[in-house]
């Protein structure tokens, strides 16, 4: 029987493992948060400029004294954008981290999937997922701070509707983003007076496009086409809608607000119109702008952090962790409830996403004003209103 | 009354000229997409030939194929040298591969030996998000963008750069088997191991040349398509389970059956996004392979019973 | 010790010492959690391991199992008012039904014929579900309601890990009666060589078709389990990769071995929690593991301990 016990024995001590290494991490004086992340699997674009701004800013905070003269500990799990492993990193965080907020996750997705735990546990999430539904029907802890998708799509029918375009046909991906971008459209149309006339979809993974555009340049009396997609994808459509030579509008979103879109897309990028935050075009706003020095800041020190362009994904991030940090500040305490009264107070907070009005019956406090509506202009982004 | 009867035969005219614009769309996209399921199922059978592995890696040497070559571009490399670099360092890895993954397994189960591959795929793709990065990568078209106008359908000129690729690659190995001794050697390993052994082919080294042999048929798919379609540390997944989908519709283990494989599979993709459903255009072709394999379940080309015993 | 660990009832004793030992020790519900996964796909992979370890025949689709299971246990009742019982009952009979008009005609198909056609059915499964936005919730996923047993809410990871583990522990007795029948023995004289099991007047296609139902029904009991666990599921649950790593966990644990599917999905779920640390590298990491237990032991871990246990003996 030895070897049973020998064998059970280890089997514990290789299950006890994680918490001798959290153990020693933990310190006096500090306060953790934990973050949830889609740093590797598909939404690994989210992920990494996320990673990239709660890591350097954690670093920035705790150089100026952390927050409440505490240090920050930040405790980050990747979560490969899979609900079922969110969940249990969720738990983990919560249980074993004994975190006081968490950020994140990066999708939509795996934050339905953990809302329940942090509504069990008490402790404020701040969600970097794009659908709705993460804040309607409100939920005690769960905020967000990036547009809702369907937002994306009021902005775009508010420009067609100036333009007095009526008939739009959509190219969306088969994956949570599209199909939110998809729905948000279907729904928002009516209230525009737009009529959506062609409804096409392709898989994530797809390489060409072209057969679902040429359905959509052929539908009779279309006069424009929005996209739902991001990633290679995006920059895929794009190519494809000057190769079957759409001539209406086209209408990407804000899920492609990254230079890396232009950059994949080349010349199909020019003219493309889409809603954005102002981070993207922050060298470009007025100067009467109250957003200006916030974007310009947040551009600046990315850039010159990663030597990369900065994407409107690691935004959120930024705002997340200041809508979070300020929440502590004004509650002078790390205490998870009294941090969430605090957030759900957010008022006039200026973030790189837009200017945040928390309620009681709103979690996220943006509203279309925040986005603006840009295009690409001689390889790079330019206002278009 | 001859003025309405013009119009209708103008009309009827119009209709069909568009309808064949549509389809000639539908076909080149079709062509395109396959032609790069085609040389990853290419890769599937060389390697499966001489050594019987299914390798689930064959994807990553696509991805290696792009990234290196994409980054080596973007360092300021010359495109051909990047291209030539990328092949070097698939080739490589191909035979890392075969000498630390599969050879020391020889003789194990096929499916242990597709999970060495599996294992394999995932470290290079965790490899190459470290050594790279996450985000996508693209390569400039090899002759410029703009789209070339057939009737009223379009291509671009780097489409034609990958269906010629295929076709050259597929010609050159074909050649290259029945034409030269060592590629007879190849065959002979493939048709049976120990009989190729008992009449003097270096078996150990017909196997390597596989591996290394697909790994630089994966990088050069990559090269060609990174123009289109881009590429990132985890490309190879999807391609892997397209390849190996067309190389056992065309009948696993041969060569022209995979390409067949590969066009048809991409070419009932597009068809059925364009036709039926964008969304279930995935779900006609695999029900399409399903069918086939009831009907030959060995595949298109396959001989009727090859079980390898 | 090793006809010990071998016998049966050794076995049976092992699997209710690792589910109870450990039940009782740990009282952080993540732990539970980690362990009540390790059950829930321990469960699929024996399920799975009866159809590879014994009949013999690859699956790279079980995974759309489990999602009939779990979308079954969620769809139901959120949207046709079902009792929940009667959805879980319908979600593995639902499998098991769809195994058996289906597994008839593919299972004709050898190697890696029958691997790409049982993939093609899995990518199906999750295809309907991710796209059947209605009824699913799309690749967002949807709520699942929660299981209620005399007015008591089943819902913690403690809940759960008592209950998987609990069907963890029926399962392998089942599938160790199933193994020790007439059935099994047939079966395994599939597996060995199905020409001479043809010679013995073994009809190949029953009992291939048997394993094939047997497998799909452990799958999509374990798909209930895992979305009564979760109380959210998302079409991940019937993926390609789900799939790819059922079929990892049988390899890896030891094909034809009860424990050898256990084994592999608690290496699989711990890897995933250590390697959670270094993030930038888990990828690698886990991809040379596998390699590497792959390469060392290429009958699977549990029976290569096995061995290593007689031969000390012996010497």
């Amino acid at each position: 029987m030895t070897g049973v016990r020998c064998f059970v024995k280890s089997s514990l001590a290789v299950l006890a493992l994680p918490v001798l290494m959290a153990g020693t991490a933990l310190a006096q004086g500090t306060v953790k948060i934990g973050a949830l992340l889609a740093v590797t699997g598909p939404a690994a674009f989210l992920g990494e400029p996320e990673e990239k701004t709660l890591k350097m800013y954690v670093e920035e905070l705790n150089a100026k004294g952390g927050v409440n003269g505490q240090k920050i500990e930040l405790v980050i799990y990747d979560d490969g954008g899979d609900a079922s492993k969110t969940r249990t990193f969720a738990q983990r965080l919560v249980e074993e981290d004994k975190v006081v907020a968490i950020l994140g996750p990066s999708t939509s997705g795996p934050t339905m999937a953990i809302s329940q735990v942090v509504e069990d546990a008490g402790i404020p999430l701040i969600s970097f997922g794009g659908a709705a539904v993460i804040v309607q029907p409100m939920k005690k802890f769960v905020f967000k701070t990036p547009h809702s998708d369907r937002m994306a799509c009021e902005k775009v029918f508010e420009d067609m509707k100036k333009k007095k375009l009526t008939k739009a046909g959509l190219i969306t991906g088969t994956d949570a983003f599209g199909k939110s971008i998809r729905e948000g459209c279907i729904a928002a149309a009516p209230t525009y007076g737009v009529e959506i006339v062609g409804d096409e979809t392709y898989n994530p993974t797809d390489k060409d496009m072209t057969p679902q555009l040429t359905n959509l340049k052929n539908k009779a009396g279309i006069q424009a086409i929005m996209s739902g997609s991001f990633g290679a994808p995006a920059a895929i459509v794009t190519k494809n809608v000057k190769q079957v030579g759409v001539t209406v509008p086209f209408y990407q979103n804000h899920g492609v607000a990254s230079k890396s879109w232009i950059d994949l897309s080349g010349d199909a990028a020019e003219g493309v119109l889409l809603p954005a935050a102002a981070v993207l075009v922050a060298d470009k706003l007025a100067d009467s702008d109250p957003q200006k020095k916030v974007a310009l800041a947040y551009k600046t020190t990315y850039e010159k952090a990663t030597g990369k362009p900065i994407s409107t994904f690691g935004g959120h991030a930024y705002d997340g962790l200041m809508i979070l940090v300020e929440a502590m500040q004004r509650a002078k305490t790390s205490d998870p409830k009294k941090v969430r009264d605090e957030i759900e107070k957010t008022k006039g907070f200026i973030g790189t996403a837009g200017i945040f009005n928390m309620t009681d019956k709103d979690h996220m406090g943006l509203d279309l004003a925040a986005f603006k509506m840009v295009t690409v202009k001689g390889g790079n982004w330019q206002l278009a209103e | 009354m001859l003025l309405p009867r013009n119009l209708k035969a103008l009309c009827r005219l119009w209709v069909a000229d568009r309808f064949m614009a549509e389809l000639l769309q539908f076909v080149i996209s079709g062509l395109t997409v396959g032609a790069v399921y085609a040389l990853v199922a290419l890769g599937f059978t060389l390697i499966y030939n001489a050594t019987d592995v299914v390798n689930f890696a064959q994807g990553e040497f696509v991805m290696i194929g792009g990234m290196v070559s994409a980054f080596a571009y973007a360092a300021g490399v010359p495109l051909m040298f990047a291209a030539m670099l990328a092949i070097i360092v698939a080739i490589i890895v191909g035979l890392i591969l075969y000498r630390f993954g599969i050879e020391p397994a020889r003789g194990a189960s096929s499916v242990v030996l597709i999970i060495i591959t599996i294992g394999a795929s995932i470290a290079m793709r965790g490899l190459a998000a470290l050594v790279f990065d996450k985000q996508f990568h693209k390569l400039p078209a090899f002759s410029g963008e703009a789209a070339i106008r057939v009737l009223d359908a379009s291509i671009v000129p780097q489409a034609l750069w990958v269906l010629g690729g295929a076709l050259v690659i597929v010609a050159a190995l074909w050649l290259f088997l029945t034409r030269t001794l060592f590629g007879k050697a190849v065959l002979a390993t493939a048709a049976n191991r120990m009989a190729a052994q008992l009449v003097g082919v270096n078996t150990s080294f017909v196997m390597s040349f596989s591996f290394a042999a697909s790994a630089a048929i994966g990088a050069i798919a990559g090269v060609l398509v990174t123009p289109i379609t881009f590429t990132s540390y985890d490309v190879g997944t999807a391609l892997a389970l397209k390849g190996f989908a067309a190389a056992v519709l065309g009948g696993m283990g041969n060569p022209l059956g995979a390409v067949a494989g590969g066009l048809i599979i991409g070419l009932l993709e597009a068809l059925g996004a364009g036709y039926v459903s964008s969304s279930y255009k995935d779900a006609i072709a695999f029900m399409v392979l399903i069918g086939v394999l009831m009907l030959m379940p060995g595949g298109l080309f396959g001989k009727a019973h090859t079980e390898r015993v | 010790m090793s006809r010990l660990l071998s016998s049966r009832y050794a076995a049976l004793m092992f699997v209710a010492l690792v589910v109870i030992v450990p039940g009782l020790m740990l009282n952080s519900s993540f732990y539970l959690r980690v362990g009540a996964l390790i059950f829930i796909f321990g469960f699929a992979a024996l399920g799975l391991n009866l159809l590879m370890g014994y009949a013999g025949q690859v699956s790279l689709g079980h995974a759309g199992f489990i999602g009939i299971g779990a979308y079954a246990t969620a769809v139901l009742p959120t949207h046709f008012g079902w009792n929940i019982f009667a959805a879980m009952a319908a979600g593995v009979a639902g499998a098991g039904l769809i195994a058996y008009i289906v597994g008839g005609p593919i299972l004709r198909l050898k190697g890696h014929y029958l691997a790409v056609a049982t993939l093609a059915l899995g990518i199906l499964i999750s295809m309907v579900i991710s796209n059947e936005v209605k009824y699913t919730g799309g690749p967002d996923g949807m709520a699942v309601p929660r299981l209620e047993v005399f007015g008591f809410r089943l819902r913690t990871a403690q809940h759960w890990y008592w209950i998987s583990g609990g069907v963890l522990f029926l399962g392998i007795v089942a599938a160790q009666n199933l193994i020790e029948s007439p059935t099994g023995r047939a079966l395994r004289a599939l597996h060995d060589s199905e020409v001479a099991a043809g010679t013995l007047g073994i009809d190949a296609a029953r009992y291939k078709l048997i394993a094939f139902v047997v497998s799909a029904v452990y799958a999509a009991i374990s798909g209930v389990c895992f979305a009564l666990l979760n109380g959210h599921i998302t079409p991940d649950s019937a993926s390609f990769l789900r799939s790819v790593e059922l079929v990892t966990m049988v390899v890896i644990g030891g094909m034809g071995s009860i424990l050898g599917a256990l084994v592999g999905a608690a290496l699989l779920g711990l890897l995933e929690q250590l390697l959670a640390q270094f993030h930038e590298v888990e990828t690698l990491i886990l991809g040379l593991v596998m390699m590497a237990v792959m390469i060392f032991m290429r009958d699977g871990i549990v029976p290569t301990l096995q061995r290593l246990l007689f031969s000390r003996r012996a010497s």
